[in-house]
């Protein structure tokens, strides 16, 4: 990873004020994106990933807004801006979302409108970032159609999204995010609401054109097969936090933060045993207005000490570009 | 002890069209399908969406009333009934003897009762109107999935979404049910949680010898709870077999397919897929012959005319392919 990344989220923290108190959503994450790497944000509800995504693209809903940190894009045009200090639905933002960062969400259903044909929506994305006749227009619609697998694009292009199926539908999404040529795409769960084999083809379409288009990728899910299948880099998030990051094959086969070993073997998987018991973490996920203290992980930690109830551990690096947030792994304080 | 024996079951939805609302057809959500299930065992039903598994599970629970076909239940005492043309009144005893573990434990729990109401209201329902003794029984079954009884007098509002599985579970079991039709039951979970709800899952069928038809897409949550399984594809079963056989030695290629897209946590294995084209073939008009013939790879000539029959090839593992026995196919490696 010698090339500078595109993105690069520094120390993000993203907080919700509620009248019942406020919920750290994101609390303290940094990460990079490089062209033609998939980076994998992977954790349970309530982790902070999709608020992470949110946050990123300026999209975050009230009464949540982003309390300190920095998202770094390096534009096309070569210099660097810090969307954090841009007003969320200025120009600039604007021509961001959309245009140089591409995004898929995971109900394809409710992300069409359902009362615009698909090539509308799909044309109007094009407009809005590119400045071309409305012919062109067209043809580049039915060629993003042709592009994402979507059988005879001429008709197609003229139907509404209730007459296609999921499949169809997250592939139209995949056209319409990256209608504006983005050099950047954030997935959040774009396969979760599939069937099986339809994420399988869709999973194959994302690293297709992340190929053809040297895509930075985002990819948030809770399954950590599909991480598996497609990540090259891999963030493990808890409560707002993150708890581990590091590549894919060592986060799988080294993984160091005892969340991220006690959710790798709670996982079921199709190479077990038939009738095996699950390795289980105990407690659930707590409420965010009942966050524990220290490290967030602490209650459910089968290695937890006393200092983990009260210091929140700081990240410790711990191979190349491997670093996680556990007590184990710094100098506990007498 | 054969609990559950399900027999050339159909079920077909009409399709209306135009102002008079004739009949222009039939949706054959589920066609022809037959399976047994015996006491302290859990038999799968896997498939994709609109592959029939739901509809066979309702009309197994006779929430909705089949077209044809039998569905034998043997009740408490013995005696085999058929409960696919009894009337509600009827069918009212056998109720408490099946019953249903739902997939949203979010909407499934009322949110006005307590919990300790919501798990006494079938006892109640069926006559047990003893309140101490009902409360007795209320307390126990909080023990046997593992909740403190201290949370009685909570609101579901109160609980996390495993927790309120654990309490469907518990209202589940009240009446000491042989049939438990479980559709979905994890899949709505946090995957730490997940893992504790399969593993009292199993549990249970240990201790109290439940039979289990489990409904569910994530195979491998299946390969963790099932004695059996059966695929399911528009309407009808394609292979049903033992777990292991199921999973190992795959005989139809509908199945193959299935198993290859399943995403498997180790990057070391990311494999070669074969990923199907095209969707879910449309029940309302399925393809000739074999209705899996349009995606297949091995699909010959004849696939396209002729519909296969199910047929069991090898112990217990049945197949509705015509070329299963050329067919080499790959399942996953034995574990």
């Amino acid at each position: 990873m010698a090339d500078e990344p595109i993105l690069s989220v520094r120390d993000l923290h993203t907080h919700f004020f509620a009248d019942e108190g406020v919920v750290r959503a994101v609390d303290g994450t940094s990460f990079d994106l490089h062209s033609g790497r998939t980076l994998g944000i992977v954790g349970e509800s309530g982790c902070g990933k999709s608020v992470t995504a949110k946050s990123i693209l300026r999209i975050v809903e009230r009464p949540g807004r982003i309390v300190s940190g920095q998202i770094m894009l390096r534009r096309q045009n070569g210099s660097t801006v810090d969307l954090t200090t841009l007003p969320t639905d200025g120009r600039e933002m604007r021509s961001i979302r959309g245009g140089e960062i591409g995004l898929v969400f995971q109900e394809p259903m409710s992300s069409l409108s359902a009362f615009h044909t698909i090539g509308n929506q799909l044309m109007e994305g094009i407009r809005l970032h590119k400045d071309l006749s409305k012919r062109a227009i067209r043809e580049q619609a039915i060629e993003l159609l042709n592009m994402v697998g979507i059988p005879r694009p001429a008709q197609r292009i003229d139907s509404y999204s209730f007459e296609l199926s999921g499949g169809l539908r997250q592939r139209v999404m995949i056209a319409m995010a990256l209608a504006a040529e983005p050099r950047v795409l954030i997935a959040d769960e774009p396969t979760t609401a599939l069937d099986v084999t339809t994420q399988a083809q869709i999973l194959d379409l994302i690293r297709r054109l992340q190929q053809e288009r040297d895509l930075a990728v985002m990819l948030i899910t809770h399954d950590m097969g599909v991480i598996a299948e497609m990540a090259d880099d891999v963030v493990v998030m808890y409560l707002g936090k993150e708890v581990e990051k590091g590549p894919v094959d060592e986060i799988f086969h080294a993984p160091r933060h005892p969340y991220t070993q006690s959710l790798l073997r709670s996982i079921p998987s199709v190479l077990a045993e038939p009738r095996s018991r699950l390795a289980t973490i105990t407690g659930s996920i707590p409420h965010p207005f009942a966050r524990p203290g220290g490290c967030p992980f602490h209650p459910r930690c089968p290695d937890r000490h006393d200092v983990c109830e009260i210091i929140v551990p700081a990240e410790v690096v711990i191979g190349e570009n491997h670093v996680t947030a556990c007590h184990l792994y710094t100098k506990v304080p007498a | 002890m054969t609990v559950l024996d399900v027999r050339h079951l159909r079920k077909h939805f009409p399709l209306r069209r135009g102002l008079l609302g004739r009949t222009a057809g039939y949706v054959k959500a589920v066609d022809d399908v037959s399976f047994s299930i015996e006491a302290g065992e859990t038999l799968s039903l896997v498939g994709e969406s609109g592959c029939g598994k739901t509809t066979t599970s309702r009309c197994i629970l006779r929430a909705i009333r089949p077209s044809s076909g039998e569905i034998l239940f043997r009740t408490g005492t013995g005696e085999q009934v058929d409960v696919a043309p009894l009337e509600k009144k009827q069918l009212r005893p056998l109720r408490r003897q099946m019953q249903m573990i739902f997939q949203d434990p979010f909407s499934s729990l009322n949110p006005r009762m307590t919990i300790s109401e919501i798990i006494g209201e079938p006892m109640l329902v069926n006559g047990m109107t003893d309140t101490t003794i009902r409360n007795k029984r209320v307390a126990d079954l909080l023990e046997l999935v593992q909740l403190p009884s201290a949370y009685l007098n909570r609101f579901p509002h109160a609980f996390s979404g495993g927790q309120r599985q654990r309490i469907g579970i518990a209202r589940a079991l009240a009446l000491n049910p042989s049939l438990i039709v479980a559709d979905e039951p994890v899949s709505a979970l946090d995957v730490s949680v997940q893992a504790q709800i399969v593993n009292l899952m199993l549990d249970l069928q240990d201790r109290l010898g439940l039979a289990y038809l489990f409904v569910a897409h994530d195979l491998s949550v299946v390969k963790h709870v099932s004695h059996r399984v059966a695929v399911m594809y528009v309407g009808r079963i394609v292979e049903i077999a033992p777990t292991t056989g199921l999973f190992n030695t795959p005989r139809h290629p509908y199945t193959e397919a299935l198993l290859s897209a399943v995403p498997v946590p180790d990057p070391r294995r990311r494999a070669q897929r074969i990923v199907l084209e095209g969707d879910v073939a449309d029940p309302s008009n399925p393809p000739s012959g074999c209705h899996f013939h349009p995606r297949c790879q091995y699909a010959t000539d004849q696939c396209r005319i002729e519909t296969p029959a199910l047929r069991e090839i090898a112990p217990g593992h049945s197949v509705r392919c015509l070329r299963a026995e050329e067919l080499s196919l790959v399942g996953v490696p034995a574990a």
